[in-house]
């Protein structure tokens, strides 16, 4: 096939999103449904960075979000479903995205938040505690998102998630935990919220980082693993954050991501000829945005956010 | 469906243990962003699901729900959360839990909420759990042995639970089906700095450059035990520079001349930190280099650079970066 750079089907990807948001009939819609705010955060990104959010009404959305938060300030995956950390995150990010932060009762939903931060440092995802350094991650995401990190004891917060580093520079879940670049986003996009970078082997992680990138063109989350679409977006943008994503072959990644879309119904899969779904379009063209590719809008590496929308929050006062 | 009991293939809404109860619709609200229809047995069982988790009815009849929910759709979180909520009420028995927690996850290995669940159970049973665990995380390791969520488990157990005595064999064999298992690795590394059972790091450290060193030996295209040597000696560069086996293995390599990419980059990141060569090396890697090369590379530690960039060209800009920060002494 050579190395000819196909076209990116901007306007079959919106459709294929605005499908799935829309669909009535779909057995994969229902048994996800728990998920929407995730879904939905994915979905309007990504038409946002392909310049296509006003298709959407921007009403109905946000009054759907609101209904998704509960008492102890959390929002749930969707209406009926308990609060999460995750999706409060996503949340966050979808009024983002419509300019609409301001519906928000700032004090209730960072006090849950700060609410779910452990003694250790760590945070928890919901009252069950589950410890991740996604779930810090996402904390100091959101925080910082509404300006308010001060509610979190950040320098608790930074340690811990120094304590899930690794010898060869990467992070993992918890402490001891394998390096695998889905938590090295989450630890380094942390670091980066908080000013802490200075924590982070930029030129042993670099390496580690740039190792991902096999013969394909495409990258993987771990030694010896198959590539992913998904980890355009998770170890470029950690690439990014440390200053060292010239360290991979850029064309050969946006083939690969390329040859990820379903060209006739829109869409983008893990790797290509699979079947596509939301996820993976977002990582994809998130993915692209990184590699400033033409039409597609920036994308901010650590808020995962387009840069106008991070702009609009932090400088317009 | 294997997993249901005899008689339960009734609708739920012609068993007469819920003739009481009114199913509860989805809620997507007046103008619903995302309008869905069901598939007709997942929505009735959604919606009794819905009827005894609003009112808050702990009952068995409510556990028995939230299973068949979960068996069609692992991924609700809601219907984890509550069904932990009657386990409590009803003060069920966990190692039966563990069961049924077993039979979801064969087909779910992957879903963050069944791994939290299992920990949740486990963490309530304490060390009359650790053996049940260990046999459950090296099942699920069998059909996938870098299931990362399955080693997070494991090595929950291991710290909070014990259970230790096996594991630096249980690593062996790991690594013996598959050299290439960067999981086995990590968790090797786990076990020679963790266990109560062994002497730590140091102790274990001249073992593990041995086994390494055959490791590598057999696979030098192996990205972990080339990283796991270095780890060895954590916080002492000069005692891995000077280790007589870790240059040993680089040298072998090279003369080889196959697969030499994490030589070459180990020799370079020796040389960084001091090492030097002796004039095999210099030949080794004079052996290496295509005619396109520039021949007249003044230090070994350049040309190293230069080979790799010309033999692993995805990174070429890595091994260019390299080239430019070799510190001044450098051989």
């Amino acid at each position: 096939m050579g190395g000819k750079i196909g076209e990116l089907e901007a306007e079959k990807h919106v459709q294929y999103i605005l499908l799935v948001e829309k669909r009535k009939d779909d057995f994969e819609s229902v048994v996800t449904e728990h998920l929407r705010m995730n879904g939905a955060y994915w979905g309007l990104t990504t038409l946002d960075l392909l310049g296509k959010l006003e298709i959407v009404d921007q009403d109905e959305v946000v009054s759907w979000v609101m209904e998704c938060q509960h008492e102890s300030g959390g929002f749930g995956g969707n209406i009926g479903h308990d609060p999460h950390i995750v999706h409060t995150l996503s949340a966050v990010q979808v009024l983002a995205l419509f300019d609409k932060l301001n519906v928000l009762d700032i004090d209730k939903i960072t006090n849950y938040i700060a609410g779910l931060q452990n003694v250790d440092g760590s945070f928890s995802g919901d009252m069950w505690g589950e410890i991740d350094t996604r779930f810090s991650y996402i904390a100091i995401c959101c925080l910082s998102l509404l300006q308010c990190l001060d509610k979190i004891n950040v320098e608790k917060a930074v340690n811990y998630i120094v304590s899930c580093k690794n010898l060869d520079g990467g992070f993992g879940c918890t402490p001891g935990a394998e390096s695998h670049a889905g938590q090295i986003f989450c630890c380094v996009g942390a670091l980066a919220l908080t000013g802490s970078l200075h924590h982070v082997d930029k030129d042993l992680l670099g390496w580690w980082l740039c190792e991902r990138q096999v013969k394909s063109g495409g990258l993987n989350g771990r030694p010896e693993k198959l590539p992913d679409v998904c980890y355009s977006w998770w170890v470029l943008s950690s690439l990014i954050m440390i200053d060292r994503a010239h360290w991979i072959d850029k064309d050969k990644l946006i083939k690969f991501i390329i040859d990820c879309q379903d060209r006739e119904n829109g869409g983008i899969s893990d790797r290509p000829d699979d079947a596509v779904d939301v996820f993976h379009t977002y990582f994809g063209v998130a993915g692209l945005s990184l590699l400033e590719y033409p039409g597609v809008k920036a994308v901010d590496p650590a808020y995962a956010l387009p840069v106008h929308v991070v702009n609009r929050i932090f400088f317009s006062r | 469906m294997e997993w249901k009991e005899e008689g339960e293939e009734r609708p739920l809404s012609q068993r007469p243990e819920w003739s009481d109860v009114t199913p509860v619709p989805q809620d997507d609200g007046p103008n619903p962003v995302v309008p869905i229809a069901y598939k007709d047995d997942f929505t009735e069982t959604m919606d009794y699901f819905r009827a005894v988790y609003f009112a808050d009815e702990r009952s068995l009849r409510s556990l028995h729900v939230t299973a068949e929910a979960i068996h069609m759709n692992a991924g609700n979180y809601t219907v984890w959360h509550f069904r932990r909520l009657i386990l409590g009420a009803l003060n069920a028995d966990l190692h039966e839990e563990l069961n049924f927690i077993k039979k979801v996850a064969n087909g779910n290995p992957k879903n963050y909420q069944i791994w939290h669940h299992r920990r949740w159970v486990a963490e309530k049973l304490g060390s009359d759990a650790t053996s049940k665990e260990l046999d459950f995380t090296k099942k699920i390791l069998s059909l996938d042995a870098k299931n990362y969520h399955a080693w997070s488990h494991r090595q929950w157990v291991l710290q909070e639970l014990g259970g230790w005595e096996d594991e630096l064999d249980y690593c062996k064999q790991l690594l013996e089906d598959d050299i290439f298992n960067n999981s086995a690795w990590n968790q090797r590394y786990f076990v020679i700095t963790k266990s109560p059972f062994l002497g730590g790091l140091e102790a274990m450290r001249e073992s593990e450059v041995n086994y390494t060193v055959g490791a590598i030996i057999a696979k030098p295209e192996n990205e972990s035990p080339w990283r796991y040597l270095r780890g060895l000696y954590k916080d002492d560069a000069q005692s891995w520079v000077n280790d007589p086996q870790v240059s040993s293995v680089c040298l072998t390599v090279l003369s080889a001349k196959r697969n030499t990419v994490f030589a070459l980059s180990t020799l370079l990141d020796l040389l960084c930190h001091g090492f030097q060569p002796s004039q095999d090396f210099i030949n080794a890697v004079d052996a290496l280099k295509t005619p396109d090369l520039d021949q007249s590379d003044s230090n070994l530690a350049t040309a190293v650079c230069s080979v790799l960039g010309h033999m692993d060209p995805m990174r070429v800009n890595y091994w260019a970066w390299r080239k430019n920060k070799l510190p001044a002494q450098t051989a």
